[in-house]
């Protein structure tokens, strides 16, 4: 079977639905050379007018998605930087995302925005590193991170056929893995749906993004020492699965979530909060997120404390455990 | 030349918007249009002259002190009335409210409430009608008050980069809720445009006919694929920002300047283009259109809690209820 990295599943998934779809476009800041490989190829075989270039002007690009959307078209706004959704936070959260509420439904904003290099990118900088996939969640944006070459592929289709704005975040260091499969089971995946990666019976472990495999790694290794962990990837995060995950809980009882993004009001304070008001757990829930407020992002020295681990997985599922 | 059915069109529009805006500020003094309006009295011609520039198919976006320009585009009076009372009868569900309403019965799309950036959402919509050679124009309001926002720089430069169909029309009335224009602009709109190599042109917009001509020839240089332009129309709101104002009675206009404007009154000027029989035979039939829209907005459905949700996605997808958390 061959093996497709998730950098090539994205790449797949935009290509087969341009391929399918006249009314899809890729849109972004240095398009003319694939900067991100995302669209490697596509000028090419598609032509300036679906791979469209565009100044840095991310404000003014954004709204321009917008309006060719409201206009018929299906536009995937790429971003090289994640502070770039925040620089487009308003253009996204206030406008494209209310447009269809504020019209009584009579508009439709089927943007997708395209992050494919979330996450901090060591030494890069302190502007380069935030993760700010739970801000969307927040403001009711539709918002993915798929963990996995499969998911992303099928994630990214359904995120382009959507009628409304969906903010897809593929994190750094997921960009590189592979997975061996069949192109037959390339699907579109529906949002809202999360995926038991592994099963277990002690804890349910939430990881997003690349922290899924990291969460697995940890599960195999305690699963040594029997200890049953089953490992739960939202792959949506908005709209979340909570009956996907109130059922992983009712097997397992214990709750830790882990989670790339910051503590403060982050995904995994809402996954806890509604743990704690709906869910019959064992044992208080634990977290495992970065740290409130900024990150370093220019010294992989400093940022070691700064994102998850697996050490701190490990000891929040023992305390769990307890 | 203009004709005398082209001079009782537009003075059609101008009366219609003028009496809406007053039947529509009664309703906010009696407390039934409870967000209050942005009076667009005394900028009328503006609206009606820029919007008779257009075809069906064009597009148009608005600004939150847009009534006229829907009125112009030739959306139902008693839709976009209940749309201000809050109404499911409403050109928007009740969703849009006085602020940011929307018709896709008449290509307006949208009015979105952050100043300036509609001029990127018009390029896009405008890139798609180029891509499409459909011929459509889109026309983008806004004011003053815009021309500092960045995005709306943003919006010029792609609009100029690709050689859009886009008419970017600043409502020029001199204030952005109290702050004066020359207070507030570096340089001037022309200059604006020209640092984007823009045609640019400057005109009276208590005129109807002179907007009228001017928004024509910025629109057929559009639709012949000559690329955008930007006209910066000179007019005055004869009423606050808001009609909080009517309550706080801000004291940022002189009473001078004011009487100077209400010299110039766009209604006026176009009335006195026409004899009084048919100035009185527009007059009585724009009252009783606009009668049928109050009692048609004023029987609309109130929309309640259980409502607060819809619309909010599309294919059915709902947000979890907060305050009802049960439900």
């Amino acid at each position: 079977m061959p093996k497709l990295s998730y950098l090539k599943a994205l790449n797949r998934a935009l290509a087969d639905e341009m391929e399918r779809d006249d009314s899809v476009f890729v849109m972004g800041e240095d398009m003319n050379f694939a900067l991100t490989n995302t669209t490697a190829g596509f000028r090419q075989r598609f032509g300036p007018s679906r791979v469209l270039e565009m100044p840095l002007s991310e404000q003014g690009f954004t709204n321009f998605a917008t309006g060719a959307a409201m206009a018929g078209r299906r536009p995937v706004v790429e971003f090289q930087i994640p502070f770039l959704l925040l620089l487009v936070f308003e253009q996204i959260t206030n406008q494209a995302n209310k447009f269809r509420l504020m019209s009584g439904g009579r508009a439709s904003v089927p943007v997708t925005y395209l992050m494919p290099a979330a996450g901090v990118r060591s030494a890069w900088g302190a502007q380069h590193s935030d993760q700010p996939y739970s801000l969307f969640a927040h403001m009711g944006v539709k918002t993915v991170v798929p963990a996995t070459p499969r998911d992303a592929y099928g994630l990214l289709l359904t995120a382009i056929r959507d009628d409304d704005p969906v903010v897809v975040f593929g994190p750094l260091d997921c960009l590189g893995l592979r997975e061996d499969l069949d192109y037959a089971e390339l699907v579109p995946i529906p949002l809202g749906e999360g995926r038991v990666h592994r099963s277990g019976t002690d804890v349910t472990v939430v990881a997003v993004g690349h922290l899924v495999q990291s969460a697995l790694a940890v599960a195999e290794e305690l699963g040594e020492q029997a200890v049953s962990v089953e490992v739960f990837d939202p792959r949506t995060i908005y709209p979340f699965d909570w009956a996907g995950l109130a059922e992983s809980v009712g097997r397992t009882g214990r709750l830790v979530v882990f989670d790339d993004g910051n503590k403060f009001s982050g995904l995994a304070a809402e996954i806890l909060a509604t743990a704690a008001e709906e869910l019959t757990l064992l044992a208080p829930p634990r977290r495992v997120t970065r740290p409130e407020a900024a990150m370093v992002g220019a010294n992989p020295g400093l940022d070691a404390g700064l994102i998850p681990t697996t050490d701190q997985l490990r000891e929040a599922i023992q305390r769990v455990l307890k | 030349m203009t004709s005398t059915e082209q001079r009782s069109a537009l003075y059609r529009t101008i009366r219609l918007i003028r009496r809406f805006e007053e039947r529509a500020m009664g309703l906010v003094a009696s407390g039934d249009i409870v967000s209050g309006i942005h009076p667009c009295i005394g900028q009328e011609a503006v609206a009606a002259g820029a919007a008779a520039a257009l075809g069906p198919d064009d597009v148009m976006l608005s600004t939150h002190r847009g009534h006229g320009h829907f009125l112009a585009k030739g959306s139902d009076p008693g839709q976009l009335l209940a749309e201000l009372l809050g109404r499911d009868n409403g050109v928007s569900r009740g969703r849009g409210g006085s602020f940011h309403p929307s018709d896709f019965s008449r290509n307006i799309y949208t009015a979105t409430g952050t100043v300036g950036h509609s001029a990127a959402i018009a390029a896009g919509i405008a890139w798609t009608a180029q891509q499409d050679g459909t011929g459509q124009v889109v026309l983008c309001f806004f004011g003053d008050g815009a021309v500092s926002q960045g995005a709306l720089l943003e919006g010029l430069n792609l609009a100029g980069i690709f050689s859009l169909p886009v008419v970017y029309l600043c409502e020029n009335n001199r204030y952005a809720t109290t702050l004066p224009a020359e207070y507030a602009i570096a340089g001037s709109v022309p200059g604006r445009a020209a640092a984007f190599g823009l045609p640019s042109e400057v005109v009276d917009g208590q005129d109807v006919e002179q907007v009228l001509a001017a928004t024509g020839r910025a629109v057929a240089r559009a639709r012949s694929g000559a690329g955008p332009s930007v006209l910066q129309v000179d007019t005055y709101r004869y009423f606050g920002h808001h009609t909080f104002e009517q309550k706080v009675r801000l004291k940022y206009r002189s009473d001078e300047e004011l009487a100077y404007w209400r010299g110039r009154d766009p209604l006026r000027i176009a009335g006195d283009r026409l004899s009084e029989p048919t100035r009185a035979a527009i007059e009585a039939e724009v009252e009783q259109a606009l009668e049928q829209a109050v009692q048609f907005a004023l029987a609309g459905d109130r929309l309640t809690a259980a409502a607060a949700q819809d619309h909010t996605f599309s294919g059915g997808t709902r947000p979890r209820p907060g305050v009802a958390g049960d439900a």
